[in-house]
């Protein structure tokens, strides 16, 4: 099964991670490191990306056929998306084996879910 | 002709691996040279035309490919002493019968996960290059790469033996659970026309054709092929024009396979008259009953019913509760059927599974409770991880009530 892992980050938990002593940063960069090492290695690994700050976002929508691309009102939105990884592995509870992993679980929520397939099924 | 040479490959991959490991040891290695080989198989052979003893050449050019590496494995350890005195032997030992077993078990060793048992199958015992298995699997190649080059590292001393007759028998359930696993895999529903990909359940089937060629006497790998004859048999009547799932009772039997069926059903019932029932046999028993039914309405529910009884006993799980559930509602009534439905909604495997809320809806249905059938056919198409399957729930709940 596939799972994407995603981390949601929120202004708190950026000023915290900005507040942090630079061996502790370095420490939390090293964990991702090693993450992603593993999962490579198991061959569980289909791609991860960091995500640049929201600040950089557009925000994209049609209407009446007229494309509107804004600079993302990130201002009020109280999450937004950090960074995630798409892994194959053979169960849920590995994938949450691994999103525990993440450094910033330990102060923001780490969200696995599973991917649609178009594996079908006989009724 | 392109498919018929790779067509040929294919067939001939188990039997040149196994000479190369029976003659230099070491799986990894010569699963490389193999790979080479075949390659190399590919590009001259469509050109030269296939040479009189297509084996014969495989193994030749496997074998120098595994000799030059090896040597300059050596040299670079500074052994040259040792590698000048190698020479590949002219004539290649004859392919022993149980080489594609032998195979079949170290693929699927226990100490590999499911997923790399899958790769690595496709590869060693497959022919499939790393593309095609990505391809195949809708995966990076590297992702293919790493989890094969992995799976070889642990598989390091592991012996091209057969195992001991106590521990075959385990061995042989992960065999065929792999089997399974990409026979399944090969029921994607949809692959665009850009994308070529190898047809995974058709490669199943040619494997565990292999297998039961190898161990004829092995009911449950008998079962196995029959299971997925007479599945994919149903191939072309279980999606229409727009890829959308067709239900069993809903597909028109005339585009059903009766060669494919008929090839099932006489592989199970010799399984079923000689071989201790286990759980692929009695599904593929299952399956033939579905099968041998004209219509829908003719399914013979009662000895599906009792096949599922035994499969319980055999081999319970809680697909086999349900699939019991749906044969019991179809004997007895829609109402009976509930009442069983409510006595395993409280196990924990269950509780909340997409096709607990299904089955319920279609038993609902039955009984004239539309309102009560649509919110559980909604649970059911919010909680299914495949779009197919969704799609169809999701026509279920919001069909206009009849």
């Amino acid at each position: 099964m596939k799972y994407v892992i995603l981390i949601r980050h929120n202004l708190k938990a950026l000023e915290l991670w900005a507040s942090m002593p630079a061996q502790l940063r370095a420490e939390g960069l090293a964990a991702y490191e090693a993450l992603t090492e593993d999962l490579a290695a198991s061959g569980e690994l289909i791609v991860t990306e960091a995500l640049a700050h929201p600040s950089t976002a557009k925000v994209v929508s049609v209407r009446d056929g007229e494309v509107i691309a804004s600079d993302g009102p990130y201002a009020e939105v109280k999450e937004h998306l950090a960074g995630f990884y798409l892994i194959e592995c053979d169960s849920i509870d590995r994938a949450v084996q691994y999103a525990a992993r993440i450094p910033e679980a330990n102060f923001v929520e780490i969200e696995v879910r599973p991917v649609l397939d178009n594996i079908s099924v006989d009724m | 002709v392109t498919a018929d040479f790779s067509g040929l490959l294919r067939e001939l991959t188990p039997r040149v691996l196994g000479v190369l490991v029976r003659r230099f040891g070491g799986f990894d290695e010569c699963e490389d040279a193999v790979q080479e080989a075949l390659l190399a198989a590919a590009q001259q052979w469509p050109a030269e035309g296939v040479p009189a003893n297509p084996t014969g050449w495989l193994v030749t050019v496997a074998s120098r490919r595994w000799t030059e590496v090896w040597r300059s494995e050596v040299a670079r350890r500074r052994r040259e002493t040792i590698a000048a005195l190698l020479e590949p032997p002219a004539v290649p030992p004859a392919p022993a019968e149980d080489d594609t077993l032998k195979l079949l078990l170290l693929c699927c060793h226990p100490a590999l996960t499911p997923v790399s048992q899958v790769a690595l199958t496709l590869r060693a015992v497959g022919g499939l290059t790393t593309a095609e298995i990505a391809r195949a699997l809708l995966v990076p190649e590297a992702t293919v790469g790493q989890r094969i080059s992995r799976a070889k590292q642990r598989l390091k001393g592991a012996q091209f033996t057969l195992p001991p007759p106590a521990e075959l028998a385990d061995r042989m359930v992960a065999v065929r659970h792999v089997l399974y696993l990409i026979f399944n895999e090969g029921y994607t529903a949809s692959s665009g026309p850009a994308l070529q990909r190898i047809k995974l359940s058709a490669e199943a089937i040619r494997l565990t054709r292999q297998l039961h060629a190898l161990r004829p006497d092995d009911g449950e790998v008998a079962g196995l092929l029959a299971l997925m004859l007479l599945t994919d048999a149903r191939r072309h009547a279980r999606t229409d024009g727009d890829g959308a799932l067709i239900p069993l009772a809903e597909q028109d039997r005339g585009r059903w396979d009766r060669a494919t069926i008929a090839e099932g059903i006489a592989l199970v019932t010799r399984a079923l008259a000689t071989a201790k029932p286990g759980p692929f046999q009695l599904q593929a028993a299952i399956a033939a009953v579905h099968d041998e039914a004209a219509t829908a309405a003719q399914t013979d529910w009662p000895q599906i019913l009792v096949l599922y009884n035994l499969l319980h006993r055999v081999a319970p799980g809680p697909m086999v509760t349900l699939g019991r559930i749906v044969a019991l509602s179809m004997v007895d009534g829609p109402r009976a059927g509930l009442r069983e439905l409510d006595t395993v909604a409280g196990d924990p495997v269950l509780a909340g599974h997409h096709r607990l809320h299904a089955v319920r809806a279609h038993l609902l249905d039955l009984t004239g409770d539309a309102a009560g059938a649509r919110l559980e056919y909604e649970l059911a198409a919010r909680r299914t991880l495949s779009i197919p399957e969704r799609a169809y729930l999701e026509s279920q709940a919001h069909r206009p009530s009849s």
